[in-house]
């Protein structure tokens, strides 16, 4: 993999829905192993932009290109057999199902009866479904336990093990850690950057600063629909990364602005 | 201090021991109840209810509404609801009946019933997809409605009697096990129905979805599931299952009259309720909802031998059905209050 192509990267985008603008012009690239805070304030676009780059909504306007090459989603699972997974902010979890059920909820591992007949493998799949959250060091009681069994963090849990469950390259968080109690935030922020090392990219909407601070590499606030301002997490402070939420640009931001350009 | 622990820890273990015996109750809950209805006719009347006679007619008259119960049932897993089910069976039996009385071989009438159900609940899940009417309830109510016309329509209104043998076989005949031992060859069609769709809930993909689909169609859709095309299937072999059980019908009684299956949805349903399936989607198993048809049909028979005005029958299937629901409804505050 080169590591000077993006993973993702989003150009020109603009999404109408009626008469109403969700985005106009936005722009967004992630690398390999970075992390990407994105900021604003409710209605400045992050669902809508994560759910375009998810395949969920087409783009009004605009490309997307996926390591180098153009692509156009029209479903989710376009979006997920070119390695762009999407943690949903309620989750997307079937109470009524198994854990093993909800991660590879559409992606089943079959056996074939008798030679012919595609049947679902479920041994297989609890199988595999335990070793994965082995390896996120997440712990269950079951994965034979119903996801609507479960607490707040541990369906947080299952959500990000359906998104790593098959060598997903980029990782979309929306708001991951809102339902959470802090414990379980830390846990969530450390499978964050364990991702990281592993060369997949993450972008992370959150309004905890506290967690965009900790994990991310680079922030970038939409504001009103559009990209207002960016820099590496280096670069800028808490402070002015309200500010940008709010819609102030300070002087040495739009600087840093100019600079990247 | 040291007793006050003892008896919390006590209270905590009587509360634990109701906590797991909520999945049993859960999934053998209407099995109790068969078998306490089963032993309370026993005793009513002994002499009649365990006959053999008397066992195979609660089946015989049984089985076209656990077929028609089966299909409701795949419905209601996604949370949806087919209200033209009792229509569909009507129209797949006078269709049956009408090219019988045209002439038509016996191979052809009988795939027509399963051609004409099929038809029925595709469009019902085109209707309810493609149109994005806001509730399947709309869509079969409509269809309710044009199914009942067309099987006036095709019949002028009046029943046609008088089948080949060959059709009627499988709502009809017997199949002798041994010296005085038939099974009506209705149940075995009940029989192998519910295992095929039982087995393809729990092993097929489509099945699995279905299920996920009921429990949460959001997660279902942003898991690449074509939920459209899954709700397309579900309502069509709704449709076909309803074609079946007017075949059964239709062999039963040697014809097709333009009411049957009149208000039939509602028993189907009731089966599917008190079978313990969820009107919410993404619950419920194919043996409840035998259960749940064996309920109704065991309370039909034993008023029956009672001699209860069939009236009364109705009153006390609405009370079963309030009733089992409500114990449900106990049942979950008491799983939540302990978790």
């Amino acid at each position: 993999m080169n590591t000077t192509t993006p993973l993702i990267e989003a150009r020109g985008i603009n999404k109408h829905f009626g008469a109403v603008t969700a985005l106009e012009d936005v722009n967004l690239s992630l690398m390999p192993g970075e992390v990407l805070g994105v900021v604003g304030d409710n209605g400045a676009g992050k669902s809508t932009l994560m759910k375009i780059l998810a395949g969920l909504y087409p783009p009004s306007r605009g490309q997307l290109i996926v390591q180098g090459q153009p692509v156009h989603f029209s479903s989710p699972k376009d979006a997920r057999d070119r390695g762009i997974e999407m943690v949903y902010q309620d989750l997307a979890l079937a109470g009524n199902l198994r854990i093993d059920e909800n991660i590879f909820l559409g992606r089943e591992h079959t056996r074939r009866l008798l030679g012919v007949v595609p049947i679902v493998h479920h041994q297989a799949n609890m199988k595999q479904a335990q070793e994965h959250l082995e390896r996120l060091r997440i712990q269950v009681k079951s994965v034979g336990q119903r996801v609507e069994e479960l607490s707040g963090g541990q369906r947080q849990a299952v959500a990000i093990a359906r998104a790593t469950a098959f060598d997903a390259k980029v990782i979309i968080m929306d708001e991951p850690t809102a339902a959470l109690a802090i414990k379980e935030v830390r846990k969530v922020l450390d499978l964050i950057k364990d991702l990281r090392t592993h060369g997949i990219g993450v972008i992370l909407i959150s309004h905890r600063l506290d967690d965009i601070f900790y994990v991310c590499d680079r922030v970038m606030a939409l504001f009103h629909g559009r990209n207002f301002a960016e820099a590496p997490l280096g670069r800028t402070d808490r402070n002015e990364v309200i500010g940008w939420i709010m819609g102030n640009r300070s002087q040495t931001a739009s600087a840093q602005e100019l600079d990247l350009n | 201090m040291a007793e006050q622990i003892t008896e919390l820890s006590e209270t905590k273990r009587a509360e634990s021991l109701r906590v797991r015996l909520i999945p049993y109750i859960d999934r053998y809950g209407v099995l109790l109840l068969v078998l306490v209805m089963g032993i309370t006719s026993y005793i009513l009347e002994p002499e009649v209810f365990l006959t053999w006679r008397n066992v195979s007619n609660i089946f015989r008259q049984i089985a076209f509404n656990a077929v028609l119960a089966l299909g409701e049932f795949v419905v209601i897993v996604t949370a949806g609801i087919d209200l033209s089910v009792g229509s569909t069976l009507a129209l797949a039996m006078m269709a049956t009946a009408v090219l019988s009385k045209a002439g038509y071989s016996v191979p052809i009438l009988l795939i027509v019933p399963f051609i004409v159900g099929a038809t029925v609940g595709i469009i019902n899940g085109l209707g309810l997809t493609k149109l994005r009417l806001p509730h399947p309830f709309i869509m079969t109510l409509g269809m309710l409605n044009i199914a009942r016309g067309a099987t006036n329509l095709i019949s002028g209104g009046v029943p046609i009697s008088g089948l080949p043998d060959p059709v009627r076989w499988m709502g009809a005949s017997d199949i002798k096990l041994g010296e005085g031992i038939e099974i009506p060859a209705s149940l075995l069609v009940v029989a192998i129905s519910y295992i095929i769709v039982g087995l393809f809930l729990h092993y097929a993909r489509t099945g699995r979805h279905i299920y996920a689909i009921g429990g949460n169609p959001q997660a279902a859709r942003v898991s690449g599931i074509n939920v459209d095309r899954t709700l397309i299937l579900v309502y069509g072999l709704c449709g076909t299952l309803a074609g079946l059980s007017g075949l059964l019908l239709a062999g039963r009684t040697n014809s097709g009259f333009p009411n049957a299956g009149l208000g039939q949805e509602l028993d189907a349903i009731s089966a599917v309720i008190i079978g313990g399936a969820s009107f919410f989607g993404g619950r419920g198993s194919v043996l409840g909802v035998f259960a749940g048809a064996l309920v109704i049909g065991l309370l039909r028979n034993i008023l029956n031998l009672q001699n209860v005005p069939v009236f009364w029958q109705q009153v006390l299937i609405g009370v079963v059905i309030i009733s089992v629901v409500y114990l449900d409804v106990l049942r979950r505050r008491a799983g939540s209050s302990n978790s």
